[in-house]
Parts: C-alpha cells; sequence; structure tokens
C-alpha cells in the first residue's frame, strides 16, 4: 500500500518534471539550443501566481496568468536575446541563455526579496480509498499532466503548424526552402515551452508552498537530465525521462539509507543510461551528411 | 514577352575573391522545360541556390513572372512561386510520405487556418485538414507513390524519395519547379518513368521545369532548351540539340 503511495507521488511529481522537460527538448529539437533559462520561467511564473493570488485570491486566475504572463516573457526572450545569434556559434547562444537565467533570478531577488514567499494555492486535503491516502495534489497534477501532454502530442501530430515543427527539426533548410516561416515557428515553441512552465510552477506551489527566486534551478536541471535520458529532442522521450526521474525521486527518498543522496542517485542514473544508449532513451541516431 | 515566366539578368557570385558564376542570362517561357547542364563543379547547383534564396547573387538580378526576387529570403521566394529539391536528397525522413508533401501545402491560402481553431478542434481545423490530405493523395498519385503514403520517407527506395521530393516541391505550388538532378541515382527504367512524370507535371498543372541533369539522353528527350555551364560562365544556350553538339561544350565534357 505504502509502495501505491509512493509510485502515485512519483507519478506526480514525474510529470512535473516531464512538463518542464518538453520546454527544453521542443526548444532543442526546434532550435538547436538548450535553454537555461527555461527553468527561471518557472520561478516567474510562481511569483505570477503568487501576486495574483494575494490580489484576487482564484488560483485559476492565478494560473491563467501566470500562463500568459509567461508565454509573453519567453516569446521577448526569445526575440531579444537568441534570435539575435541565430548562426551564432552553440557556446554563444549557451552561455547567452545561463545570462538570462541570472538576469531572470537576480531580477526577481531584487522586486522580491529573499525572502521566501508562502504560497498556499488550495488545501485539498487527502483522499482516502482502499486503505490509500493520496494527497489530492498529487491526483490534480498527474491528471492535469497527462491530459495536457495528450493534447501536445495531438497539436503537433495532427496540426499544420505541428507538422512544420517537426520539419523544422528534421531538416531547418529543407524545411525554409518548402515555404515555412522558421522564425514563426521558434516563437510557437518557445510560447508552448514557456506555458508549460508555467504549469509546472503551480503544480510545484501546490506540493510545497515555499516560493524563492531559485524555485526553478533545481527542477531545471532535473527536468534537463529527463529530457536527456529520454533522448534530447524527442517529445516522448522528455515525458518517460520525466516520469523515470520522478518515480526514482520519489522511491528514494521514502528509503531512510539513500534519501540523503536522491539528487546524486538521478544524476547516477543519467551517467548509466548514456553510457548505455548515448543518445538517450528515445532518441535517434543522427548521421552526419557530407 | 508576356509569357516568360523566370529570366535572369547577369546573374553571378563571388565568394571572398572567387567568381563561382558570372553572367548568366536565362530565359524561360511559361511551360518550358529547360535544362541547366555543365561538367562538375561548372556552378549548376549555385544558381539554383541563388534562385532559391539560398545564397545572395552579387551581381544581377533575377525576375519570375517579372517580379525582381532578388535578395529575397528563401520562404519569400518560396511563397512567390520557386520551388526546388536536392541533389543530395533532403526529405523529412522521420515523417511519412504524406507528411512529406503536408509540409509542402501549409502556407496556402486556401487551406488557412488559424492555430486557435487548431487548438480547440473547431470544424474548420477537420475541414481544413481533410482537403489537404485530399490533395497530398492527388500529388502523390502524380509521382506514383500514392500506395506508399504511410510509410516513413527514410524507408522509401531512392528512386522514390527522388519522386517524393518533387511532389514535395509540387505541393507548395510553384509557378516554377527546380529540378537538382532528379534523374541520378536511378535505372533506365526508374528515369523513363520520371520523364513521363516531369511531362505530366507539366500538363496537369501547367509547370514550368527547369533542371539540372547529367544524363544526357533524359536531357535531350525532355528539353527544347539548354543552357551550359561550364567554370561559371555560360558556354553555350539555346536549341538543346545545336547546343550540346557544339564543339566547345564536347571539348568541356571530355577535355582536350
Amino acid at each position: 500500500m505504502k509502495f501505491i503511495e509512493t509510485l502515485l507521488n512519483g507519478l506526480s511529481m514525474g510529470s512535473t518534471y516531464a512538463m518542464i522537460a518538453l520546454g527544453y527538448t521542443m526548444v532543442y529539437g526546434i532550435a538547436k539550443m538548450l535553454n537555461f533559462a527555461h527553468g527561471d520561467i518557472i520561478m516567474v511564473g510562481g511569483y505570477m501566481i503568487f501576486l495574483s493570488m494575494t490580489a484576487v485570491g482564484n488560483p485559476v486566475l492565478g494560473l491563467a496568468a501566470a500562463v500568459i504572463f509567461c508565454v509573453v516573457l519567453g516569446i521577448t526572450i526569445e526575440k531579444i536575446a537568441y534570435k539575435p545569434l541565430r548562426g551564432a556559434s552553440p557556446l554563444a547562444v549557451l552561455i547567452t541563455a545561463i545570462g538570462v537565467s541570472y538576469l531572470l533570478q537576480s531580477s526577481a531577488q531584487m522586486i522580491f526579496g529573499s525572502a521566501p514567499k508562502m504560497v498556499i494555492i488550495a488545501d485539498l486535503g487527502n483522499l482516502e480509498f482502499a486503505g490509500l491516502k493520496v494527497p489530492v495534489y498529487t491526483l490534480v497534477t498527474l491528471g492535469c499532466s497527462v491530459v495536457i501532454m495528450l493534447a501536445l502530442n495531438l497539436f503537433v501530430k495532427y496540426t499544420k503548424i505541428g507538422r512544420a515543427m517537426i520539419a523544422v527539426s528534421e531538416d531547418k533548410g529543407a524545411a525554409q526552402l518548402m515555404g515555412i516561416n522558421v522564425n514563426g515557428i521558434i516563437t510557437v515553441t518557445f510560447a508552448i515551452g514557456s506555458a508549460l512552465a508555467a504549469f509546472a510552477g503551480f503544480f510545484m506551489l501546490m506540493k510545497s508552498p515555499s516560493l524563492t527566486n531559485t524555485l526553478g534551478a533545481m527542477p531545471g536541471i532535473k527536468a534537463f537530465t529527463a529530457a536527456v535520458i529520454g533522448g534530447i529532442g524527442s517529445i516522448p522521450g522528455a515525458m518517460v525521462g520525466g516520469i523515470l526521474i520522478g518515480v526514482v525521486e520519489a522511491i528514494s527518498l521514502t528509503v531512510p539509507a539513500i534519501a540523503a543522496y536522491t539528487d546524486a542517485i538521478e544524476f547516477l542514473i543519467l551517467i548509466v543510461i548514456l553510457l548505455v544508449r548515448p543518445t538517450g532513451i528515445l532518441g535517434k541516431k543522427r548521421r552526419e551528411k557530407v | 514577352m508576356t509569357d516568360v515566366i523566370l529570366k535572369t539578368e547577369n546573374l553571378g557570385i563571388s565568394f571572398g575573391g572567387l567568381k563561382a558564376v558570372q553572367d548568366v542570362n536565362i530565359e524561360i517561357k511559361k511551360k518550358q522545360l529547360y535544362g541547366l547542364v555543365g561538367p562538375n563543379g561548372a556552378g549548376k547547383t549555385t544558381v539554383f541556390n541563388m534562385l532559391t534564396g539560398v545564397y545572395h547573387p552579387t551581381t544581377g538580378k533575377f525576375y519570375l513572372d517579372g517580379e525582381d526576387l532578388t535578395g529575397k529570403s528563401q520562404e519569400t521566394i518560396n511563397h512567390k512561386g520557386i520551388a526546388r529539391t536536392f541533389q543530395n536528397i533532403r526529405l523529412f525522413n522521420n515523417m511519412t510520405v504524406i507528411s512529406n508533401v503536408l509540409v509542402g501545402l501549409h502556407n496556402q491560402e486556401e487551406f488557412k487556418c488559424s492555430m486557435i481553431e487548431s487548438m480547440l478542434r473547431l470544424p474548420r481545423h477537420f475541414d481544413c485538414e481533410k482537403r489537404m490530405r485530399e490533395r497530398a493523395k492527388e500529388i502523390l498519385r502524380v509521382v506514383g507513390l500514392e500506395e506508399e503514403r504511410n510509410f516513413l520517407s527514410c524507408n522509401l527506395p531512392y528512386g522514390k524519395q527522388r519522386k517524393l521530393e518533387i511532389a514535395r516541391a509540387l505541393a507548395t505550388n510553384p509557378k516554377i519547379l527546380l529540378l537538382d538532378e532528379p534523374a541520378a541515382g536511378m535505372n533506365p527504367h526508374e528515369t523513363e518513368d520520371l520523364m513521363n512524370i516531369i511531362t505530366r507535371i507539366r500538363d496537369d498543372y501547367d509547370m514550368t521545369v527547369l533542371l539540372i541533369e547529367h544524363d544526357m539522353k533524359f536531357v535531350s528527350g525532355l528539353c527544347d532548351e539548354v543552357t551550359v555551364l561550364n567554370f561559371g560562365t555560360v558556354l553555350a544556350q539555346g536549341d538543346t540539340k545545336t547546343a550540346l553538339n557544339d564543339p566547345e561544350v564536347i571539348k568541356a565534357y571530355i577535355g582536350g
């Protein structure tokens, strides 16, 4: 029984990681860059939820405000910081992303101070059935994530823009010559990634209400790990990787002997998987064409 | 004069100090099948790259239907009506055959449907998708790939991948189709089939075709006019038979 509770908890954490990992993996697949500021979008979303909760007190409105703000922020960052570097060396883009990450963290600290803010989204209590005691927020997180990920899959597979996104990730040059507006597609990708990050921030605050300017840092890195484990650039890969990391984390936290080493264990899994499958679980081998 | 669809004026490009292509003047009429030939390294693909916006010409201009497209971006040029295939095949490998064609249809007015409509899955989204699939199937039928439409494109044999590239380019609804060595690597039977396909595309879609090809039988069987390039300059131009039998051209090809 205890195990099922842990598993549900792990799945819920994992689906939060998966949502963040999707942002990393989609941006990587399409813009071929690692957006290390992605984790901090979560934090900005968190503060938006905090602000609107203080002002209105309605969590759904808070989530909506966070999603809208993060989408606008994501698109703006892409336009200002990354677009001018299209075609620049990958290292230049990478260091810019790290710079944006610090900019967001420091700005949040300047505006909101460094003391943690308490964001009580809603006390949903526990659900008890068949001897199980499950916090309702895990079920909400899990349910919402599954719906969002299914919707995303449908969007990518069965719409014009989704198809254009896959085409751009396969061969940017050829896609452009088939009349696809690559910059437009990159904008859409950043918008989707940022919206997912806002959702992830909401789920994280539901789990633990303490909000600081580094809220997104560690989950961001873990989600990035999840994206790499799943095979960076692959959408199902990010989902699998995220769930795997979440479940491992939940199980590890319940075993007293190894609980303190949870983070280390997660990164160890990354190393082992990359040794066996260098392109990740669902990553595909890329042939270099000459 | 009005039936000239593509016209280049002293088109040329230099990379650093190297003049890769210079002074190319070509006039292609509507529904014409026009050949661009020349030995390896003559600059044929470079001309294609200029005409599609991959490279921006350093001298000269080119006009599509009288409109100056010099220096425009790749997607603008595609929207205006120039579509191409690639010498080394560049399909979207992990997409199905029909999806490759659907990507080509992506930007056309008649299939417009906003992202919101798609996300909310309103009826117009489904109507739009259905019409796009119909059109894609119709195009695949022309190149003879309708049966294979749900295969991954990387699993198609080489000759069929070349045909799929033509279908994908055709899907962008161009005024002129630029084919870069469409018959490369095909056996004689496939080559003959391809000649029929190109003629059918010309007739059914009122299409103009500019093609690069090394197979001289293919060129003389299909094109009524050619331009021969050598070391980036025009060596001969005009009626296919005359141009290909020009002593200079023969010399360029077999040396001497």
